[in-house]
């Protein structure tokens, strides 16, 4: 589904991705760990198509294509998602009518049918149920003074209704609490199906307790400098980071 | 002796006035010897030019230009305004075209018994004529001058000690092609009385050109809560100049929301004094210029006595070329203590040649005050077009969205519902933007 080829880019002539390689394949879980500012969501932010960051070399297909050769608005379309690391309040504008206006276009997209008011309606209560959510949020201004951990869920909402195919979960476990953070985990799990996948960054293997991953990587200045399955989690848990930080240096 | 242009215009004013004085049958003395002072007043302002500081940014010669003829009758047969009113004061409308009743599309069968809402000259005219210009000055004014002199009629609405009314008062100003209107509002809510009133400018065609010189006057007396919307969405060719005068007495609740979409020149000067103890004032302002509008709002908030509170916000939206002023003042006099006063003007510039001139001033002369007052100019925010695209919105529709989200706050504290909805779509449909 989607294979990042030495991924090199630069924020503001700073280089922050150094050569990325990772392939993600359908029905896969990918983890991605590292210290403060190595780089992760710099590579979410790409994948997503910020525009900010200019991609110097490399390349990432997505279903085959390259995903550079879509913007932002047309990668969502086509089943990109990322959960930001911090959500962005959206003033004046009701989640209700932003998300159902993120539904209809990409359901316009794919050739179904667009809901109107009544009919989203419908489809939220059933989403907003994934996340244990207050029903008064829906009609509440996007991410406008929710908390934290409010915001995070509103992520997790947002892509119950838009199904992604490619989830990119930025620290989505990071300002929940203990019950808060197993509901979100359970949403995840909700929404995993063979045919999409997700990569979250996270620090915490206790987000890796519920969201089992097929594989994790370590990313640190810019590149991925390790890679396991599960339990390089629980070492990185215990030993912390020096000893990959010291091997990738003395590299 | 050669004319300038400039006494011209003036002289072209003065005449119009001695033929219509001549002509205006028997007026009440209280009137005919008004009119004469506001016209001598006018003659000795003159229209305001850029080198007064109040008119700065905003140059009225364009208006003088256009020969305005003052409407002797109405020149097109108007079918209906049907699609100017709202249904929820289809029984408390009065209409007026290019200043003058039109009885056939008023109704005012929903009005409670003793209530006043009717036109100057069926008006009871020892009422009129004790509130008639007491509230807009016209001594260093020259438009409301210009206005007080050629008013022939006007709306009037006087609710009695402790009425409430329900429905919302329209009053819909038309005005049609080459012409200048003298449009005149006096409002009084006596002791305890509760009213809304919705107070329209609209043309007949958006290429009309034309001139509307309008002055309202509203006295809130004790107790009394008055809400007032003031909707002018007038032709994008015409010009709109303006003056609305409002004095609260004690414990008064005034609120009023200003919505500026029309006129190629558009001003309102919004002065609010606070008469009395424990007032409240809203004055909150929107408006959307594109293309070549010029659109200008002044106002005054004049805290003179203790414990009253005043909120403002005026926010701006700028398309294209369009330009606009804020200028809002707010006095808190010697002996107003513990007022509360806050005063923003937020401005969204959605091209780089937009342009706004903002001037948010604030004397304090009392201690023991809670005064805040600031403004802003800004664009969209990248990072929240970022957040929009990546759930999948095309850019213009992100951009649309966000721009409504900076004008909500406003539009969403109309409580007319019909109001509101239109103003959702006039406000969306003027950005040439469509929302799903
Ligand atoms: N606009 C910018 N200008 C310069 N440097 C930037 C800019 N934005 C991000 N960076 C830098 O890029 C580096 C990577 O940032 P990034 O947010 O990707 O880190 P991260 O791995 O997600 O860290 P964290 O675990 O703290 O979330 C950081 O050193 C950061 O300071
Ligand atoms: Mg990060």
């Amino acid at each position: 589904m989607l294979e990042i080829r030495n991924l090199h880019a630069k924020i503001e002539d700073r280089e922050i991705l150094r050569g990325i390689n990772l392939t993600v394949n359908a029905g896969e879980v990918h983890a991605i760990m590292g210290p403060n500012g190595s780089g992760k969501s710099t590579l979410a932010k790409v994948l997503a198509g910020h525009p900010d960051y200019e991609v110097t070399e490399g390349e990432v297909l997505y279903f085959g294509k390259n995903l550079f050769d879509l913007e932002a608005d047309e990668r969502a379309r086509e089943g990109v998602f990322l959960a930001f690391q911090y959500p962005i309040e959206i003033p004046g504008v009701s989640n209700a009518n932003f998300l159902r206006m993120a539904y209809n276009e990409k359901a316009k997209h794919d050739g179904k049918d667009e809901l109107d008011p009544l009919e989203f309606d419908d489809l939220i209560q059933e989403k907003i149920k994934i996340v244990e959510m207050d029903k008064s949020f829906i009609n509440r201004a996007v991410n406008e003074g929710f908390s934290g951990g409010e915001k995070k869920r509103n992520e997790i909402l947002q892509m119950a209704v838009l199904e992604p195919k490619l989830a990119l979960l930025d620290e989505t476990d990071s300002g929940l609490d203990i019950d808060a953070l197993r509901i979100v985990a359970n949403g995840v799990n909700q929404l995993r199906k063979k045919d999409n996948a997700v990569v979250m960054v996270t620090h915490y293997q206790r987000l890796l307790d519920y969201i089992e991953p097929d594989f994790v990587h370590v990313l640190y200045n810019g590149r991925i400098v390790k890679s396991g399955e599960k339990e390089l989690a629980l070492e990185l848990e215990k030993k912390g980071y020096d000893w990959i930080k010291s091997a990738a240096n003395a590299r | 002796m050669v004319q300038t242009a400039k006494e011209k215009e003036m002289n072209q004013f003065l005449a119009a006035f001695a033929e219509v004085e001549s002509k205006r049958d028997a007026a009440p003395a209280w009137r005919k010897h008004l009119r004469a002072n506001a016209i001598a007043q006018f003659e000795r302002l003159g229209f305001p030019t850029t080198r007064n500081e109040e008119w700065k940014y905003t140059n009225v010669s364009p208006i003088l230009k256009p020969e305005f003829r003052l409407p002797a009758a109405r020149a097109r047969a108007i079918a209906n305004v049907d699609s100017f009113t709202y249904p929820e004061s289809r029984h408390s409308q009065l209409v007026f075209v290019n200043g003058n009743y039109a009885p056939e599309f008023s109704d005012t069968s929903g009005i409670p018994a003793g209530v006043t809402v009717t036109n100057f000259r069926e008006a009871d005219q020892k009422l009129v004529s004790s509130y008639f210009a007491t509230q807009a000055g016209y001594d260093n004014n020259a438009f409301a001058a210009l206005n007080t002199a050629f008013a022939d009629d006007g709306a009037i609405i006087l609710i009695p000690r402790g009425k409430i009314i329900e429905a919302p008062i329209h009053l819909l100003f038309v005005t049609e092609n080459n012409v200048i209107s003298h449009p005149r509002v006096l409002l009084v809510a006596e002791e305890g009385a509760i009213a809304t009133v919705i107070e329209s400018y609209v043309s007949l065609g958006d290429e009309d050109v034309y001139f509307t010189n309008a002055v309202t006057e509203v006295i809130t007396k004790q107790d009394a809560n008055i809400t007032h919307y003031r909707l002018q969405g007038e032709s994008p060719k015409a010009f709109h100049i303006a003056t609305t005068a409002v004095q609260q007495e004690s414990k008064s609740i005034y609120a009023s929301y200003a919505i500026a979409i029309g006129g190629v020149i558009a001003r309102h000067d919004l002065n609010v004094k606070l008469e009395g103890e424990h007032i409240e004032s809203t004055i909150d302002g929107l408006y959307v210029a594109t293309g070549k509008q010029h659109i200008d709002n002044h106002t005054t908030m004049d805290h003179a006595y203790p414990h009253c509170n005043s909120f403002q916000l005026y926010k701006g939206i700028l398309d294209d070329k369009a330009r606009a002023v804020f200028n809002g003042k707010v006095f808190v006099r010697e002996g107003a203590v513990l007022t509360d006063a806050k005063q923003l003007n937020k401005n969204l510039l959605l091209s780089s040649d937009a342009h706004v001139d903002t001037k948010p001033q604030l004397e304090i002369y009392a201690d023991d005050v809670k005064c805040s007052h600031g403004a802003t100019v800004g664009q969209l925010e990248e990072d929240e077009l970022f957040y929009l695209r990546s759930r999948g919105l095309k850019p213009e529709t992100a951009r649309s969205l966000l721009t409504y989200g900076f004008a909500e706050d406003i539009i969403s504290k109309i409580k007319v519902e019909s109001v509101r909805k239109q103003l959702d779509e006039v406000v969306l449909n003027k950005l040439h933007q469509e929302i799903g």
